[in-house]
Order: C-alpha cells, then sequence, then structure tokens
C-alpha cells in the first residue's frame, strides 16, 4: 500500500524558444565548452525563468517545468490538472521516456505504458488484426501476451466485423475504438493518459472511463491522467496535481485540486472578491468566489453567443443566519452600467437549502447575448430586496467575454454589440 | 527509517553516461522489431498488381540500362564477364548498401510522429530498417543466383569460389556500415536539416567510387588508392570474387572494411543514443 510508485525528484526541462538549427553551430560549441571542458553549468540556462506564455520573456530559453518533486503512492489515480502550457504534457512525455529531463531525477517501479494518443503506429494498409498485433507491441506488449488477450480487445472495440479490413476503410470512430481498445489492454503496473478520451461517441467514452476505472480501483494499478474535462477527472482520480506555469501548485485529494485550480482561473477582474472593500450589507452573507463554468465544467472568461454558461457562487455567512430566505439577484451590464440582463432568485421557483459547501449555481442553458463584454453584479438580501436587508451587494464583480456565433443557424455570425438576442425569424 | 535496499525498476536521469546503450531493452522489443518489418513487407505490395514483383524491376532496368552505357557505348571492361551478371551482382549488394544508408538516414524525421508519443528503444527502427531490405535484398539475390545458373549453363566462364563462405559476412559488414553511416547522418540531420539533401546524391555519387560499373583494376593506377579508401570497394570485389570467380580478393582489405565498419558502427550507435532523447525537442 505505501510503497511508491513514482518518485520525481527536483525535475526540470528548459525547452528553447523560437528557431532551432539555424546560426547554433558556434553556440553549440560554446554550449559544449563550457558544460563538457569546463564542467559549469549550461550557460544558456538563465535561471529563473518560468514559463508565462503570455508575457515575453527576456531570453529564449524557458522552463518547461521547473524544480517539480512529487511522490506518488501504488495503486493511486492522479488527475494533473493545469491550463494550457502549464506543462503537463511535457511532465507525461518525460515519465513516458519520449524526452529526457534537463535536470532532477525520476525513479519509478514497475513497467510504464502511456497513452499520449491512441493508435500510435497504426498503418493504414494493414488490416486491423495485423494493426492489433503492431500497436501493441509498440506499446511494449510481448507478441504472445498480445495473442492470449486478442479475444478480449476485439471484444471491447467491438469492430470484430471488420477486423481483417484495412484501417483506412475505418470510420474515424473504429479507428479510435479499435486503438484504445489495444492500448486498454497493457499489462502495465503504471498507465500515463493524455486527453484520449476526447474522442468517439459518448457510449464508447464512458466505456473508456469505466476501463480506467477498472484499471485503477479494481486491478490496483498506478494511473496518471491529464485532462481538460474536469469531470472526467473528479469522476476517475482520488489525487490530483495542479501545474501552473510549469511548477506545482497544489498536490492533494483531488476535490481540493479542482477547486484550487477553477479559483485560480476563474474570470476574476482585479482584486479577489473576498478581499474587495467595497461592498454595501451587514455581511451576514458574503461572496467569497464567483466563477463562469462553460459546458465542458471548465472554470472560463469566455463563452459564445448563444452557449450554455453556468455561474457558481461560493459564499461564507455567520453561524446562525439560514439561507432558506436568502435573495439572490445578480445582473450582467455593458461597459456603461446599464443592465442587459437579471435575475432574481425569489421570482424563481428554488429554495436555497443549506448544504455541506457553501455553493449554489445559476444554470443558464442559453446565454443569449450578443457578442461583446458584459459585467457581473449581484446582490444578496434576505427576507425583502429593501437595502436594509441587504447582506452582500457588489458591482463589476467578474467580467465575461460573448464571442460571436451562428446563432441564427445562418451560416452568418452574430454582430457584436451589447444587447440581448431573441430567437425569431422573418416570413 | 531503515537503511534498506531501494529497489527502482527504472530511473531517468537527464545525463546518462555515453555507453549505456540499452541492448537489454532491445532485446525486450525484439518482437516490436519483427512486427516493423512485417509492417514494411505487407505495405510494400499491398494495392499493386504486381505485388512483389516489383522488387526485380529496379535491378533488371538497371542493370539493363548499365550495359547498355558503359559496356556497349562506353565499353569499360568488365573482367571478362558477362555483362549482365557483371553489373547484376554489383548492383544487388550496393543497392542494399545503398537503401540502408538513405532509409536509417532520415529515420528521426519519418517517425517524429511515433517517437514523439511512445517509447520504445529507438535503435528498434533502424534495425527493422536493414532487416527489411534484407529481404527485398534476398529476393534480388535470388534473382542474380537464376541468371548466374543461366550463364553457368550456357558454359560462360563464371564459378563460386571458396570465398562464398564469407558471404553472410559480407552482407553484415554492408548491413553495419550501412547502419553506422544511416545512423551519423540521422542524429546530425535533427539538428542540420542540410546533410540530408547530401545523402541521396552523395550515395549516388559513392556509387561510382565503388567498384560497381568497373573492375578494380581497370582502375588507373594513381587514383586505385582512393578507391581503396571506400570500404564498400573490398565488399563488392569479395562478393565478385566469391560468386563469379572474377575480383580482387585481398584479404588485408576485408579487414580494413571490417575496421571501419566497426568504428562507424559503434560511434554511429552511441551518436544516435545520445541524439534520441533529447531529438523531439529540436525536430
Amino acid at each position: 500500500m505505501s510503497q511508491l510508485a513514482i518518485q520525481v525528484q527536483n525535475l526540470s526541462k528548459v525547452y528553447q524558444l523560437g528557431q532551432i538549427g539555424t546560426g547554433t553551430i558556434s553556440r553549440d560549441f560554446e554550449r559544449f565548452f563550457a558544460t563538457k571542458i569546463l564542467g559549469k553549468e549550461d550557460p544558456f540556462h538563465k535561471i529563473g525563468q518560468t514559463n508565462d506564455r503570455t508575457t515575453k520573456g527576456s531570453s529564449d530559453i524557458v522552463w518547461s517545468l521547473k524544480d517539480i518533486s512529487f511522490d506518488i503512492q501504488q495503486g493511486d489515480a492522479v488527475g494533473i490538472i493545469g491550463r494550457n502550457g502549464a506543462g503537463k504534457s511535457t511532465l507525461l512525455k518525460i515519465l513516458s521516456r519520449v524526452t529526457s529531463p534537463s535536470k532532477g531525477v525520476i525513479k519509478i517501479r514497475g513497467r510504464i505504458a502511456s497513452l499520449l494518443e491512441v493508435g500510435t503506429g497504426f498503418h493504414p494498409e494493414l488490416s486491423g488484426r495485423e494493426n492489433i498485433y503492431l500497436n501493441g507491441a509498440i506499446l511494449g506488449m510481448r507478441k504472445k501476451e498480445i495473442k492470449r488477450k486478442f479475444d478480449e480487445i476485439v471484444d471491447f472495440s467491438g469492430v470484430e466485423r471488420y477486423i481483417d479490413t484495412p484501417v483506412k476503410r475505418y470510420s474515424s470512430g473504429m479507428y479510435v475504438r479499435l486503438a484504445f481498445a489495444v492500448a486498454a489492454h497493457l499489462e502495465s503496473e503504471i498507465l500515463i493518459v493524455d486527453e484520449v478520451l476526447s474522442v468517439g461517441d459518448a457510449e464508447f467514452q464512458k466505456k473508456c472511463l469505466g476501463k480506467m476505472n477498472d484499471v485503477s480501483r479494481g486491478e490496483g494499478r498506478t494511473v496518471l491522467f491529464v485532462s481538460h474535462n474536469i469531470g472526467a477527472v473528479r469522476a476517475l482520480c482520488q489525487q490530483g496535481m495542479y501545474l501552473k506555469n510549469g511548477q506545482l501548485e497544489y498536490a492533494g485529494l483531488i476535490e481540493d485540486t479542482v477547486t484550487k485550480y477553477l479559483i485560480d482561473t476563474s474570470g476574476r477582474v482585479g482584486v479577489p472578491i473576498r478581499n474587495r472593500e467595497d461592498r454595501i450589507g451587514n455581511g451576514h452573507i458574503r461572496m467569497d468566489e464567483i466563477i463562469f463554468i462553460n459546458r465542458q465544467e471548465l472554470a472560463t472568461e469566455e463563452i459564445l453567443s448563444g452557449d450554455y454558461l453556468k455561474i457558481e457562487f461560493q459564499f461564507q455567512k455567520e453561524m446562525d443566519i439560514p439561507i432558506h430566505d436568502m435573495i439572490v439577484a445578480c445582473s450582467f451590464s455593458d461597459q456603461y452600467d446599464n443592465k442587459i440582463v437579471s435575475w432574481v432568485s425569489d421570482e424563481m421557483p428554488h429554495q436555497f437549502r443549506e448544504k455541506e459547501h457553501n455553493y449554489f449555481t445559476l444554470e443558464i442553458p442559453n446565454f443569449n447575448l450578443r457578442p461583446g463584454s458584459y459585467n457581473f453584479s449581484y446582490q444578496i438580501s434576505r427576507k425583502t430586496t429593501a437595502p436594509e436587508d441587504f447582506c452582500d451587494v457588489l458591482n463589476n464583480v467578474a467580467t465575461i467575454q460573448v464571442l460571436a456565433s451562428d446563432f441564427f443557424y445562418s451560416g452568418k455570425n452574430v454582430r457584436s454589440a451589447n444587447s440581448v438576442l431573441l430567437y425569431a425569424a422573418f416570413q | 527509517m531503515k537503511e534498506k535496499v531501494e529497489h527502482w525498476d527504472m530511473i531517468i536521469e537527464g545525463k546518462t553516461s555515453l555507453f549505456s546503450l540499452q541492448f537489454k531493452d532491445v532485446w525486450r522489443y525484439r518482437d516490436l522489431l519483427m512486427m516493423f518489418v512485417k509492417r514494411d513487407f505487407i505495405s510494400f505490395y499491398k494495392q499493386t498488381i504486381l505485388g512483389p514483383i516489383w522488387f526485380f524491376v529496379q535491378p533488371i532496368f538497371t542493370t539493363i540500362v548499365f550495359s547498355f552505357v558503359f559496356g556497349k557505348l562506353a565499353g569499360i571492361s568488365t573482367d571478362g564477364l558477362p555483362q549482365y551478371l557483371f553489373y547484376l551482382s554489383g548492383i544487388t549488394a550496393w543497392n542494399y548498401f545503398a537503401d540502408c544508408i538513405t532509409k536509417t538516414s532520415t529515420v528521426f524525421r519519418d517517425n517524429a510522429n511515433i517517437f514523439g508519443k511512445v517509447y520504445f528503444p529507438r535503435l528498434i527502427m533502424p534495425l527493422s530498417i536493414i532487416t527489411s531490405n534484407l529481404i527485398r535484398f534476398g529476393v534480388q539475390f535470388a534473382l542474380f543466383l537464376v541468371m548466374l545458373f543461366y550463364f553457368n549453363m550456357k558454359g560462360e566462364d563464371v564459378h563460386v569460389t571458396t570465398a562464398v563462405l564469407l558471404f553472410p559476412y559480407l552482407i553484415l559488414l554492408m548491413a553495419l556500415l550501412g547502419l553506422g553511416v544511416g545512423l551519423i547522418i540521422s542524429a546530425l540531420t535533427t539538428k542540420y536539416r542540410d546533410l540530408s539533401f547530401l545523402v541521396s546524391f552523395g550515395v549516388q555519387l559513392l556509387m561510382y567510387g565503388t567498384t560497381i560499373i568497373y573492375p578494380l583494376h581497370a582502375a588507373p593506377r594513381q587514383y586505385r588508392y582512393l578507391l581503396e579508401l571506400n570500404p564498400m570497394t573490398f565488399i563488392i570485389e569479395m562478393f565478385r570474387y566469391a560468386f563469379l570467380g572474377r575480383g580482387e580478393h585481398s584479404v588485408h582489405g576485408i579487414i580494413y572494411a571490417t575496421s571501419v565498419t566497426v568504428i562507424l558502427f559503434i560511434f554511429g550507435v552511441v551518436i544516435f543514443n545520445k541524439t534520441e532523447k533529447n531529438f523531439v525537442d529540436t525536430i
């Protein structure tokens, strides 16, 4: 139980930005001279550049991973989350030995199989059968292992009828099914998975998740899972790691990690709202965080016109304050503070109840606003909406960008403006 | 904590020694090597009408053209051997060597996709290339044997000598030499693409620097040493001597070719192993 499967110590990975290969012979010599002859550190690895893709650094050298250390217990399912470019894929690539670290040591107990992509090495001219053997071998299986599991693999993939057809004739769904089936039957102690579940139809995705669950819970194997699908990560993993700009920001239970991540990436303007001083009200109930969440269950600052949006409110309250008589009003306004759309909870059929965690959500199935930027404000009161009953009122707590979409299914995007869109048709 | 012996199955570090070549890993993945060979072979003739017959087309036509241009028009000596047989023997052996170089030299670029996604000992790939080329060579060699038999029946003065026992060794030399040179080039091309332009015509030019279309003893005295710098010269000459009974069969030459091969091969494998770890970042 308490045996470590993976131990990572001070792992770092350096990348060179911009062009590689032209005019670097002299640099190569310089580097060679410094590192090999003088035994010094690489002169081009300037210390202290973390990987923030949004700002321009002073050097072409970037630490994609910087000084990461962690342990993973045997049998754990660990979800790795973080924004694009946080170093998740680099970490997986190093763990699966596709590329090697610049510094640091990784120690591994057991065989590692990695699934950075399904169907790596599939050859279009070969039949499904031949590709199962080929792909299995690429992933590190011995021939007899594959032979033993062959029927199981075909069964899982559900493409038995086409097994002797070249895979170039497969539909893309069948292709992925077959590929995942091979990978799912790897007999390794550690499985590394990178976002492969974003493919296939809903039924197959469910099957994959189920299979991965079996692998980690049932068979006691260690799973490392990278995904932007927070829902899937939550469902599958007990442990989590949150990477930010190449550094390990948080590691712990998955729920805590996800919360940390969502809070960190939520659409905040300026100061965190729990520290805002310009609020009105008696403070019996106070908002901590407001998070915009899109259809994919991701925290976001942008949404397509007409798309699904969920707003998550996290609040604090004083001990003896019940919330069943809480009234929440919230609104989106344009930049001139004209209210565009608003909701008040007491007009709506919902009763707030005490929950373990102090949060509630507002679901908007269709966010029918024209493309533009909207500010979010809220007002929490109890019993009535009169000013003497205000608990917490704050304006412009967050901004959401609405992006243009083909709202009317006309083949054209709707124009930008700060107004509401209603479905309508000319006759 | 007790000072228990920590057992780890694998340790990944940034720097490894120059000679940690992981041949054990290569051996563990031997099934994969065979799968690659099979894949290359099957995908070569899938959706063709003539199938494996295409293996014959290139050497036959090259031989015919060579016989016409160098034999009939230029009148270059073929050591008293039937022209077809002389050229075919050279082409068959040379093709194997040339294919090994050109295919291994682009191994990183051709497989960047697979290499970037999954780990297996990278050396498997070039090894599978020289093995699948061996099949191709085998087929072409069979053609050569048929021709040899035909000309023998016709009463031409060709005879197989005892040097034929060296045949497997010659193949091994060609394979390792091609592999070694190819690996060196492949490692360098991940960073400096320029080299890849050189390979295809470089190999073609080298053919004229080897005794494919002329026998060694027909070379002018003052240039002979240049040809003798080329280890392939001795291998081809020995190959001809073994099967046709004509050609220079110098033991010194073979020893020289062997040492060049071993040096280039070891150098190639080391530099390849050094490159494979990080090439994904630079290609």
